[in-house]
């Protein structure tokens, strides 16, 4: 394989700027698809990804370009996703590419993740092309855009296609400036074998479906390779090429291409993303760089509704940790919940989608406890505990202190909400470090804040707080000390331990008072009153009373139908079923479920 | 001989109350007409089944609607077709639900002369403002007037329907009508509290009503009065003068067989349960022999609907949760020579459950609810579901 023809690249944009639907125009243009083929978009093939507009696992597809000097190229697009939850599996993507493609929406210029995901390219020294999509807007502006990406990212763009991927126009620049502007692979084929995995996907006839780059050297069928961070090895079984939607097996693999392995792997553990597959026999003296196991920010309870489901649960977890090395699970006890996992999640959306997931996919009913995120606890013994369920929290005597992790986070807005903005992230315990102002009318507001504000629904708050026009991006700093507290929830003088959850003193009382409330509504009526408390330790710091039920009767059986009555204490007993005993307590799942949404007004 | 109820529905009234929430509506003269003889078709047809010589009727009701919107021949009409169909016990009881205001001398005579023996008058309050806002087609007076009518007429078991819980009711506008109803001495007294049902007029507004404190008070004062009066409460809503039970109330609650003719109509008969189809076109064109089922066997299974057997399981169930309904609640005996389980053995946990919460009580082989297990009754009856 001639590497000059080959283009290894990438589509980087910020959310709904028109990536996947570029992706689409491109694989149908360079002909290896018919209309009729094409799925709508047919990179994001999971049924949830589709839904949502948002691509979650990074694929690559491999297609053929005629170009205009004669040549046909073939180019190797990795998709990579938009989220900033997803920030590593966009570095990775990013390594296997050459190149890439920014695109930037000709009516709303830069956000804040068209500027997160490019400097993530340009960290991994890749060459990005601009090109300004959705110009048949009546809104678009793209000179203004133009210079936009000129002046705040500095990449020269006067000539960046002007494009609109939803009506297939300008898509032959697109490529021609693939072919011209994108450098080919280098690396020579001849050199021991070095080869980035970007992905994995578990089959269960083939076992551990690797995608790679190859970097350096060669593989086929019968290599035996080695994962140089894991150090599993195996004989190569298959090699090839991502078809559309499909494997299309190849003779071998080297140097440039980009590709899948298989070879009898069972465990997708074995087969880090990031990690360097070499020639066992020939290998190469060092790893590639950039490999980094990724860490969960975000953990929470999952449980099932039904206690007997615990082993539906765990088997769920295990397969769509095939496939998601970020997931992170391990078995955990709740007083209240039973048998269960405490999960971490790169942010929350992840976690949204995988319990998304598992109810849809694997038909599971889940109880999810507040997410919170990895605290560090100094003990007066001088060890760190580093704590993802509140529930373990050492004795307060035995607390030095505690450090929360913070994030740098960019909010892109119109400087009519600015004040807005600002007063969000004072809220939000937030530290203001600067603004810089894009053109007149907008800016980009720099805030340090704390993890644990941004989890729940900051997104939200800054979206309603500035009609939809905030972008936001961020990314981990690392730990600031801080005071917290463990609140705790008594139901019925009961600790529940669910419902504990971490929080900084000065919100403690009004998140305490909040949570009463809520619960207060979601906690049906019984045959004795019922006290919710929420408790700093033995303090008791907020209370609300669910008052005793005085009347459930039917007066009434209408004219012998017996079936219409049957029905409703059928109903009855069915809604007990769905409770979760504390003590003499029954309460409803939504229950637990609902303190999460607190901050909805 | 088995004895067993014959409910039959008619479905007509003058206007429908805004609470109502049962299948009746007004009807035009010729529609009256088609239903009453279809209603005689049924009775006919199902009396033609086989083993119906093994039947005894014990209770008839009739009941609406305001079934005394009929003229005495249709009544008289339907309780001989019954009569031709089974075996009607001498003494059975035979109940014509009857509206204030609907009723005259003659025909009351005339109902009296069909065999009629037991009326039950929809008073539901004697405060006429109330009255006013249930969207009730009389007045106290207009009530009064029907209640002396009727024990002039020689009707010496009447029972009287109240309502509490009421929009705007306060205790002592109900106890009012409670004391009022008692001067009139009524053999029997059904007290309901207001169930505000979806789909009924009442459902759609904003109702003021009475607190849970202040209906449950108007619950217990309802028992307090009418016990000092004499009554005794045999089930949740119903009170009775000594052996003035209603019957037909009775064999609901423990089991016995009854069959439903007329729309809407619940049937409980060897183990099934059934209803007669609601929409009153349907039915009247199946048993008028003209539609497509015309011949007999077929027209009657064409209106049933709902059919159900009763497991053993469901029988157990209702074993308990209706015959809980009854103030002296259920035989552990009876569940036992029924079902050929001791009674503990299936509901143990739950009889422990309540018995320390203080909702039921055990009194040698009797199991029941308390007063306070009364209020809270679907809760417990619920857990009686196995």
């Amino acid at each position: 394989m001639d590497q000059s023809k080959i283009r290894n690249f990438c589509i980087i944009a910020h959310i709904d700027h028109g990536k996947s639907t570029l992706a689409d125009r491109i694989i149908e243009q360079t002909g290896l698809l018919t209309a009729r083929e094409m799925q709508d978009q047919v990179l994001d093939n999971m049924e949830l990804e589709r839904e949502r507009g948002i691509t979650i696992k990074s694929q690559a597809v491999r297609i053929v370009y005629q170009a205009k000097d004669g040549e046909q190229y073939i180019f190797n697009l990795i998709d990579t996703p938009g989220h900033v939850d997803f920030n590593y599996e966009v570095s990775r993507s990013l390594a296997a590419c050459d190149g890439a493609i920014l695109v930037v929406d000709a009516a709303q210029g830069i956000e804040a993740q068209t500027l997160a995901n490019v400097y993530l390219a340009l960290d991994h020294d890749l060459d990005v092309i601009p090109v300004i999509n959705k110009i048949d807007l009546p809104s678009a502006d793209p000179q203004r855009v133009i210079n936009e990406i000129e002046d705040v990212i500095g990449l020269e763009a006067q000539d960046a296609p002007l494009i609109s991927a939803k009506q297939g126009i300008g898509i032959d620049q697109v490529l021609e400036a693939v072919v011209k502007k994108l450098p080919p692979p280098k690396g020579s084929p001849d050199a021991p074998l070095k080869a980035l995995i970007f992905d994995s996907v578990y089959d269960p006839y083939k076992g551990v479906i690797v995608f790679c780059r190859i970097m350096e050297g060669r593989v086929k069928k019968g290599t035996r390779i080695r994962m140089m961070a894991t150090g599993a090895q195996e004989d190569v079984v298959e090699v090839g090429y991502f078809g559309a939607g499909q494997f299309i097996s190849c003779e071998e693999l080297s140097a440039g291409m980009v590709g899948y392995i298989t070879a009898s792997i069972k465990n997708v553990r074995e087969t880090m993303v990031g990690d360097t597959v070499t020639d066992a026999e020939n290998p190469a003296s060092e790893p590639l760089p950039g490999y980094k196991k990724v860490r969960p920010m975000v953990y929470c309870g999952l449980y099932p509704a039904d206690g007997a489901k615990y082993g539906d649960l765990r088997d769920a977890l295990e397969k769509l940790q095939l496939n998601d090395a970020s997931l992170f699970f391990e078995p955990e006890t709740s007083v209240a919940l039973g048998f269960g996992f405490r999960c971490g999640f790169l942010g929350l959306l992840h976690l949204e989608i995988i319990q998304e997931r598992l109810e849809r996919e694997y038909d599971l009913d889940l109880v999810t406890t507040a997410p919170g995120v990895v605290y560090r606890v100094h003990k007066t013994d001088g060890t760190m505990l580093e704590l993802t369920n509140p529930s373990n929290l050492p004795q307060p005597t035995e607390i030095e202190y505690m450090e929360e992790p913070v994030v740098s986070a960019e909010i892109m807005v119109t400087t009519e909400f600015i004040g807005n903005v600002m007063e969000l992230c004072q809220q939000r315990r937030g530290t203001y470090l600067g603004m810089e102002y894009m053109e007149t009318t907008r800016a980009l507001l720099k805030y340090e804040l704390p993890l644990n504000e941004i989890i729940y629904d900051f997104f939200d708050a800054l979206k309603s707080r500035t009609k939809g026009y905030a972008s936001f991006d961020y990314e981990l700093k690392g730990y600031v000390q801080s005071n917290l507290v463990k609140l705790d929830i008594l139901i019925n003088r009961e600790e529940v331990d669910a419902l504990s959850f971490i929080v900084h003193a000065d919100s403690a009382y009004e998140r305490g008072r909040k949570m009463c409330e809520k619960l207060k509504n979601e906690i049906p009526r019984h045959l004795f009153e019922i006290p919710i408390q929420a408790a700093i330790g033995n303090k008791i710091i907020a209370r609300e009373t669910v008052k005793a039920m005085r009347k459930d009767v039917l007066a009434k059986c209408y004219g012998g139908d017996i079936s219409r009555k049957k029905k409703l204490l059928e109903k009855q007993k069915e809604g007990k079923k769905r409770m979760r005993q504390i003590g003499n307590v029954e309460i409803p799942q939504q229950a637990f479920m609902s303190v999460l949404k607190l901050d909805e007004e | 001989m088995r004895h067993i109820g014959i409910y039959i529905h008619i479905p007509f009234c003058v206007r429908k109350c805004y609470y109502c929430d049962f299948l009746s509506a007004p009807g035009s003269a010729e529609t009256q007409e088609l239903y009453f003889h279809a209603l005689c078709r049924q009775i006919r047809l199902t009396g033609q089944g086989e083993k119906n010589e093994e039947l005894s009727v014990c209770s008839i009701f009739i009941g609406g609607g305001t079934p005394s919107l009929w003229r005495g021949e249709w009544i008289a009409g339907l309780l001989s077709a019954v009569r031709e169909s089974f075996f009607v016990e001498p003494e059975a009881e035979i109940t014509l639900e009857c509206n204030p205001g609907t009723v005259s001398e003659e025909k009351l005579a005339a109902y009296k002369a069909a065999g009629v023996n037991r009326l039950s008058i929809g008073l539901q309050s004697a405060d006429n403002r109330l009255l006013r806002r249930l969207g009730r087609i009389h007045t106290w007076e207009d009530f009064l007037e029907s209640f002396r009518l009727a024990r002039a007429a020689g009707f010496t078991n009447i029972n009287i329907d109240l309502m509490s819980g009421l929009p705007n009711q306060t205790l002592e506008a109900y106890e009012d009508t409670l004391r009022k109803v008692l001067a009139l001495s009524p053999e029997h007294i059904s007290a309901y509290s207001l169930i505000v049902e979806e789909g009924t007029p009442f459902y759609e507004q904003e109702l003021e009503l009475p607190d849970e404190d202040t209906e449950r008070e108007m619950y217990y004062r309802t028992k307090e009065l009418l016990s000092q009066a004499g009554y005794e409460r045999y089930e949740i809503s119903n009170y009775a003068k000594p052996g003035c039970s209603c019957r037909h109330n009775l064999l609901y609650w423990t089991g016995m067989d009854y069959l439903g003719f007329g729309v809407g109509a619940a049937s409980l008969f060897l183990g099934q349960r059934y209803k007669i189809i609601d929409s009153l076109e349907a039915y009247v064109e199946m048993l008028s022999g003209t539609g497509e089922s015309g011949g007999g066997g077929s027209a009657l299974n064409a209106v049933k609907t709902q059919l159900q057997n009763l497991t053993s399981q469901d029988r157990m169930e209702e074993f308990c949760f209706l015959g809980l309904r009854c103030m002296k609640g259920i035989s552990m005996d009876a569940f036992e020579k029924q079902f050929g389980i001791p009674f503990l053995e299936a509901y143990k946990d739950v009889v422990v459950k309540y018995e320390g919460l203080g909702l039921l009580k055990r009194e040698g082989d009797r199991i029941s609810l308390t007063d306070k297990g009364i209020d809270v009754s679907n809760v417990v009856l619920a857990e009686f579901l196995l």
